[in-house]
């Protein structure tokens, strides 16, 4: 039998705490999971410094990638198959996209990628297609095989309908970080009926789309997002975490470049630094790497470097104040005054930060967003754009919401000095 | 602080006026092609390369009032366009000042058409393949734009003239 089709002779099942099973028949999926590439993300979290907030938030992009793959399974096994709309040929390229989508995520990504100006999509990519085991198992169904899966996940595949599954604005990507999510962290959002979502999904030629009797599930799902946003996603704790991981990578990147001796030398970040790194160093960094260099460097002689790796090690974060740009950015040049006077260097210790999320988006003929909205399918086979029929996510499509805040190192404030005093008016407003 | 938002400022303070969020977004990821400094990530989307953090910047932009955003209904289609403020162009000084060829730059591409920068855009997109593949891909994503071959050679031409004024 063709490997593409190669079912195993039993089951493998993995116990889930969101899907309760995740089913795998195909060889090849079962070959995917078992490479190094793959279970590379068990070491990987899947909402980063989330873990300093809410404390169950331990779960790794591993658990998130099954169960995005399990939905499409759902979706195509029990929703699709046997539907003329849904081309069967398709299904194992859009199972491999779906648990693959995820697979060039670094450690803490969002904050790696910032500081060495990276792309994780483009390291998703690379290990589809270059020297890899996952690539191995890919070329095994075919040669073209790897460049198909990537294709998917860079949304260039030729079926819109495969590359909807895993990104639209109703998507398994999605539909998987919200319950996971919702379910480590413990928050009471994140929950939406998504059996029934599953149940009222149709394909289209170019796009998943929704049965109108399914809309009040869809709502309640677009409600969930939002709601995961501001609670979880966005928490302010979570970001002054962040932002400490950013600025320990900023500072260990210029003591590099200034030939500062470090007592431990970061033999994993120096071709980072020096932006001469392989695919193969960038695959062996994991959490548990960076944890460790941040414990070793708390003892460095540079002060900023081993202030910030205990501030996050122990988690002593920094405080934050609410900020608008638009009318503090005068203000905002003062703190840097201040704080250069008072021995605080602020590219370190002084930090604007914003966040911003749209729940929602319609489409505008002819230009503006570029976002696929959602489509109902009525009873006659017409189609109609979702906030045309819901009253309730008609108001909050196309409404951002967007969230700045100053951190900085209160505790080093708190002391009586008058400069100091000043210093925290300013930023109490 | 705030020098990202700041670019876009000066970008659309030197391009004088951009007509159209599409147009906005495929003249910065072909600037941002040719060196020019924009931190904004981009991915593919409808309309070719898409960045939704240039999106949220230049929101906040406007919010801030250092950009004027006005409405047109074209009719068939409906397009908004961003100028400068005197406010904004208060907050520019914070700017540091434009690469020397980053003027000419979007004055030539503020003349092309939100199509035509679509289409090179999106060959920028792929532009680690070969032409041949590169022309084949934006076919199948493009399907529906019906590109000609004439345009997909102004299109090469456009992209060799952009590099030659590019920051090396």
């Amino acid at each position: 039998m063709a490997y593409q089709n190669e079912k195993l002779s039993e089951e493998k099942v993995f116990k889930d705490p969101v899907h309760r099973y995740i089913h795998v028949r195909d060889r090849v999926i079962w070959d995917l999971v078992n490479t190094r590439e793959f279970q590379r993300l068990r070491r990987i979290r899947q909402l980063g410094t989330t873990y300093l907030v809410f404390h169950g938030a331990e779960h790794s992009r591993f658990q998130h990638s099954l169960g995005v793959y399990e939905i499409v399974r759902r979706i195509l096994d029990d929703g699709f198959s046997g539907r003329e709309e849904w081309d069967e040929e398709q299904r194992l390229v859009a199972l491999c996209a779906a648990l693959l989508h995820d697979l060039g995520h670094g450690p803490f990504s969002h904050a790696f990628e910032k500081v060495f100006n990276l792309d994780h999509e483009q390291f998703t990519q690379q290990i589809l297609l270059e020297q890899t085991e996952v690539h191995e198992v890919l070329r095994r169904v075919s040669p073209d095989f790897p460049q198909k899966v990537a294709d998917v996940i860079d949304k260039t595949y030729p079926d819109k309908l495969v590359v909807s599954l895993i990104s639209s604005q109703i998507d398994a990507d999605r539909m998987d970080y919200l319950q996971r999510d919702a379910y480590y962290t413990g928050v009471s959002y994140g929950h939406f009926d998504m059996e029934r979502i599953l149940r009222v999904m149709r394909p289209t030629e170019d796009q998943v789309v929704i049965k109108q009797s399914g809309m009040h599930a869809v709502e309640d799902y677009i409600m969930s997002r939002y709601q995961m946003y501001w609670q979880v996603y966005f928490h302010p704790v979570s970001r002054s975490a962040e932002v400490i991981l950013i600025k320990i990578l900023h500072r260990a990147k210029h003591l590099f470049e200034t030939g500062y001796a470090f007592k431990q030398e970061p033999m994993h970040f120096i071709s980072f630094f020096a932006q001469e790194f392989k695919l193969k160093e960038y695959i062996a960094l994991d959490e548990g790497v960076l944890l460790t260099y941040f414990q070793l460097w708390m003892e460095e002689d540079d002060t900023i470097l081993a202030d910030l790796c205990d501030r996050f090690v122990n988690r002593r974060l920094f405080q934050y104040a609410e900020f608008d740009p638009a009318v503090q950015y005068m203000k905002f040049g003062e703190l840097i005054t201040l704080f250069k006077e008072v021995g605080l260097d602020p590219d370190y210790y002084l930090v604007t930060d914003s966040s911003s999320d749209l729940p929602y988006d319609f489409y505008r003929p002819g230009e503006e967003n570029e976002r696929v909205p959602i489509y109902l399918q009525l009873e006659n086979g017409d189609l109609r754009e979702l906030s045309r029929m819901s009253d309730v996510v008609e108001a909050i499509s196309g409404k951002r919401r967007t969230d700045h805040k100053i951190y900085y190192p209160e505790d080093l404030l708190i002391d009586g000095n008058p400069l100091h005093e000043k210093i925290l008016e300013l930023l109490r407003g | 602080m705030l020098q990202e938002h700041a670019k876009i400022v000066q970008f659309i303070s030197l391009a004088n006026e951009v007509n159209g969020r599409k147009k906005m977004q495929k003249m910065v990821y072909i600037l941002k092609k040719m060196n020019f400094p924009f931190a904004e990530k981009y991915e593919l989307h409808m309309y070719g390369p898409y960045s939704e953090e240039l999106t949220l910047r230049v929101e906040e932009l406007c919010e801030m009032g250092f950009l004027a955003e006005r409405f047109e209904d074209k009719g068939s289609y409906k397009q908004y366009c961003y100028q400068v403020t005197d406010e904004g162009s208060k907050f520019l000084a914070t700017a540091e000042a434009p690469k020397e060829q980053l003027p000419k730059c979007i004055e030539r591409l503020n003349e092309k058409s939100s199509r035509f920068l679509e289409l090179v855009s999106t060959l920028l997109f792929f532009d680690q393949l070969d032409k041949e593949d590169q022309i084949a891909k934006v076919r199948i994503v493009k399907n529906k734009l019906n590109f000609t071959d004439q345009e997909m050679e102004q299109a090469f031409a456009f992209i060799e003239e952009m590099q030659v004024s590019s920051v090396s």
